[in-house]
């Protein structure tokens, strides 16, 4: 039976056991409900949690380990002159025996030692399968019967099923912790690897990046993986992002608080974080095709070669895109600034404005310092943008209007396409991952430490 | 702006000599002028920004109608029953499998008025669409007994010939440059002339899976992927969602590992999408073995990103139930258990909810992650199951925008004027259920 089927059937098997256990405390009270200890649908979910939870563990641990303990049998099996083989040439046996376990085509006529583990590979599958139905299935009886016999009026039912929804909740809690690790194991998994393949000192501080497709530098020439130049380009459009997004969006958010009629902000603070609402692939294909044509030609105007995918027009659309994040959270910011501050600068005769510039300002700028941290490592991390617009040549210049390319699409352009997982080629996506990650993290803990540590002055 | 604006310090006027307290009329002049100016700074950065979300939205718009209609071929078709069910046999296969394009061209010839010559039957039949026969089949298909008849029916104009009526491409360029020759373009002004070429609403688009023709690409696969992906999202980010809400903001004691989750929840909203594609990537599909391209994984993915979003919302609307609700049901008798799901629970509901979909509307807008798990595909045939291979309408406007025919570019604005829909229907959704259940105490 598939793993699917068994799943369906410890469901109905679930049904069934809450229906019974909930008449079976009933009967046990003599069907006056007010002598048991819990409600009778506690009981049934009592017994129905025995059934089902210690059988829903099994069949999910088996059917994550089956694959790997399967295959590890099928290798062990396979001769000795077949198991000695390189990586590459032992994956390939793998999979022409997998192939022919699937029934798929195989190229060529396979060599005996393969059909024959081909078949052991099919048989050891149908045992499992049929070893996993039996114990799960058995599991759940058991479960079942061990619940059935403990149902009796003075069985604390409720306090049992409570216990175990708390326990779900906190398993539901771990989930975010698990996603963390998953990120930075995976991720650590997979550069360690690269590193095993590429130098860390090349990665780190490489200033050429040129990784060769596979096929073409197989042997000899692996290709140079050099971040410097991605973190530049990515640095360099993030400075061009932050360069439109700060002086707009602080000073959006500066007269929306400060200057603006109720109504006026009531309508215009939506309406500006509409912008931060729109899919990054909307404004890469706006910078593709509207931005990007037009600067180009408005550079040929004066004489200036802009190209068409280039810093300046990625810098700009992730800028606009930045704008909400920068002004919301310095508006929130300046809004927690006392108005006995501001009121004390307009008794000393300041006008309005003079009192934002030498007064609410420098009181909310360790704030506003971390609002903009956090808008840098939005535009660090933006990846569609940059994708469409920034173009792909890695390149280390300080010239805007060339193009020049970011860790982020260089995680896309290594990972598109057809994959081969051995090879630094593709492995390198993980490193600059990672890479990404860390900055980001930092980068984001930072922030979040000022913007807390200058809440509680104020509060 | 300028030091001179700020009254002079204690100290400062203690060395200079003694000022008059009059006012200085051109001092007083100068800072309103300063004040005046600030503002206009203000307002000049709103306009920007304002300014820019209306260019966005006018180019799109502007961009994107014009593919809501496509440029269909009235062609008076002979259905003969030797063509298309030779040897008088009506199976589905025979009319899966018969020559409908043979039957189209030769109705356009009649029509054109075409001779015998190669080049310009050639030209002729450049004027329909590749999938024309696609449509004529699904006709029959519907309809077996018009089979020996004649009948009029309307196919799919090509992209070049529907670019030309939608004036995108200039009849002024000489004929070298063009991808229509003066022949085609004749031929084009007399079927509009004789009502036998006109734009009609463009079905294929919402329909239709990816195609290398513009004329018959749709967005069908990608829409039907990013709904099964948002299910995927709302099952599994929700109800986990709301258990590690609960947990945290009910049950936790305030030790080191709930700071620690905490810490974690507000970071993870903060990791950069394609760090989660790499997530997906090692652990979805290297680790579990997951196939890719399946929206089953695109929604795991985009479900852990929406996690935090959820786990926040429902945090702040718990935080918002009064304890005097807690400690009134606990008042008689209930549990604490009972006190969260029959009280607390559904009183934040609202806020949940507000909460869940508008992170569900940024993950309808993702694409980085998706790129990296494979939904980068051409699929033509519409997935059956969240298993089956699909794309995403993000990454569907990502792949057009890629395209370089002319035709793709129109269609592009229009993907995106959908998925804006999408994402202006579940916003308001949320701001309609924010202002009507959402109580405050």
């Amino acid at each position: 039976m598939s793993s699917t089927l068994v799943l369906a059937a410890l469901l109905l098997m679930m049904l069934a056991s809450f229906a019974v256990g909930r008449q079976r405390a009933l009967a046990t009270a003599d069907g006056h409900a007010r002598t048991l200890h819990s409600r009778p649908p506690y009981y049934g979910t009592y017994v129905a949690m025995w059934a089902a939870v210690p059988a829903l563990l099994l069949l999910a641990l088996w059917v994550i380990a089956q694959p790997t303990v399967i295959d590890m049998v099928v290798r062990n099996s396979l001769p000795d002159d077949v198991r000695t083989l390189s990586s590459d040439k032992l994956s390939l046996v793998l999979t022409t025996i997998d192939n022919l376990a699937n029934g798929r085509a195989v190229v060529g006529e396979p060599p005996a030692y393969a059909k024959e583990a081909a078949a052991r590979l099919l048989s050891l599958r149908a045992t499992s399968s049929w070893a996993m139905t039996v114990l799960v299935i058995g599991l759940a009886a058991v479960g079942f019967f061990f619940a059935w016999r403990k149902v009796n009026p003075a069985l604390r039912a409720r306090n049992d099923v409570e216990r175990a929804a708390v326990w779900l909740l906190i398993a539901c809690s771990a989930i975010a912790i698990l996603t963390t690790v998953g990120i930075v194991f995976s991720m650590l998994f997979e550069t360690l690897h690269f590193f095993s393949m590429v130098p860390p000192q090349d990665f780190f501080f490489g200033t050429v990046w040129d990784p060769r497709f596979t096929a073409v530098g197989r042997d000899g020439s692996a290709g140079q993986f050099g971040l410097i130049p991605l973190l530049w380009g990515t640095i360099f459009i993030s400075l061009i992002s932050m360069l439109v997004a700060v002086p707009i969006g602080l000073l959006s958010a500066i007269y929306l608080s400060e200057y603006a009629h109720k109504n006026v902000r009531a309508w215009v603070k939506p309406l500006l974080e509409i912008l931060a609402g729109i899919p990054t692939v909307v404004y890469g294909f706006f910078a593709l095709t509207t931005l990007g044509p037009l600067f180009r030609d408005l550079g040929a105007s004066v004489g200036l070669d802009i190209s068409a995918t280039s810093a300046l027009t990625a810098g700009v659309v992730m800028g606009v895109m930045i704008i909400p994040f920068v002004s919301s959270l310095s508006d929130d910011i300046i809004n927690a600034v006392p108005q006995s501050l501001r009121d004390g600068s307009y008794a000393l005769g300041a006008t309005q404005s003079e009192t934002i510039k030498r007064v609410v300002f420098p009181a909310a700028l360790p704030g506003i310092v971390g609002s903009v941290l956090l808008a840098v490592s939005r535009a660090i991390g933006e990846t569609m943008i940059v994708v469409m617009a920034a173009g792909i040549a890695a390149k280390m210049t300080l010239n805007p209007f060339d193009s020049v390319t970011t860790v982020t699409v260089k995680i896309v352009s290594q990972l598109t396409g057809d994959l081969e997982f051995n090879s630094p080629q593709t492995l390198v996506a993980f490193a600059l991952g990672l890479t990404l990650f860390v900055v980001t993290l930092g980068l984001n803990i930072y922030a979040l430490h000022i913007v807390r540590k200058y809440r509680e002055q104020y509060d | 702006m300028t030091d001179s604006a700020l009254p002079m310090t204690v100290a400062d006027s203690a060395t200079s000599a003694p000022r008059k307290l009059v006012l200085d009329k051109k001092r007083v002049r100068s800072r309103y002028a300063a004040e005046r100016r600030f503002r206009a700074y203000g307002i000049a950065a709103i306009a920007f920004g304002l300014f820019f979300l209306a260019w966005l939205f006018v180019t799109l718009i502007l961009q994107g109608y014009g593919a809501l209609q496509q440029s269909k071929m009235r062609l008076d078709v002979t259905l003969d029953a030797a063509t298309v069910a030779p040897g008088g046999q009506v199976d589905d296969n025979a009319l899966r499998t018969a020559d409908y394009t043979a039957l189209l061209r030769t109705a356009l010839r009649t029509t054109l008025g075409v001779g015998s010559d190669r080049g310009e039957r050639r030209d002729a039949y450049a004027l329909l669409s590749n999938g024309a026969d696609t449509e004529l089949r699904n006709r029959v298909l519907a309809d077996p007994s018009l089979i020996g008849k004649t009948v009029s029916v309307w196919v799919s104009a090509a992209a070049d010939v529907d670019t030309l009526i939608k004036g995108q491409i200039s009849r002024d360029l000489p004929e070298n440059q063009r991808r229509l020759n003066d022949r085609q373009i004749a031929w084009t002004d007399k079927l509009v002339a004789d009502g036998r070429l006109e734009k009609r609403f463009n079905t294929a688009l919402f329909v239709n899976g990816a195609s290398s023709d513009p004329e018959q690409a749709g967005m069908g696969v990608a829409i039907i992927g990013s709904l099964y992906m948002m299910l995927v999202v709302l099952l599994t980010a929700l109800p986990v969602g709301v258990a590690a809400a609960v947990y945290l903001e009910e049950f936790a004691p305030r030790n080191r590992w709930t700071d620690l989750i905490e810490v974690n929840i507000n970071n993870l909203a903060a990791v950069p999408s394609i760090v989660f594609g790499l997530l997906g990537l090692a652990i979805f599909l290297n680790f579990f073995g997951m196939p890719r391209s399946a929206p089953v994984v695109g929604g795991l993915v985009l479900a852990l990103m929406t996690l935090p979003v959820v786990i926040i919302a429902t945090r702040a609307s718990i935080k918002a139930v009064p304890p005097s609700i807690r400690e009134a049901a606990l008042g008689v008798g209930a549990s604490k258990m009972q006190v969260i799901t029959h009280h607390v629970v559904p009183l934040a509901l609202p806020g949940i909810l507000t909460g869940t979909i508008i992170g569900m509307a940024r993950a309808l807008g993702e694409t980085a992650p998706l790129l990296l798990i494979g939904m980068v595909a051409f699929v033509v045939a519409t997935p059956a199951t969240p298993f089956d291979p699909a794309t995403a309408l993000p990454v569907q406007i990502y792949m057009w925008a890629g395209a370089s025919e002319r035709a793709f570019v129109e269609r592009t604005s229009a993907a995106i004027l959908i998925l804006l829909v999408f994402l202006i229907v579940m916003n308001a959704a949320a701001v309609v259920l924010r202002r009507r259940f959402e109580r405050r105490w």
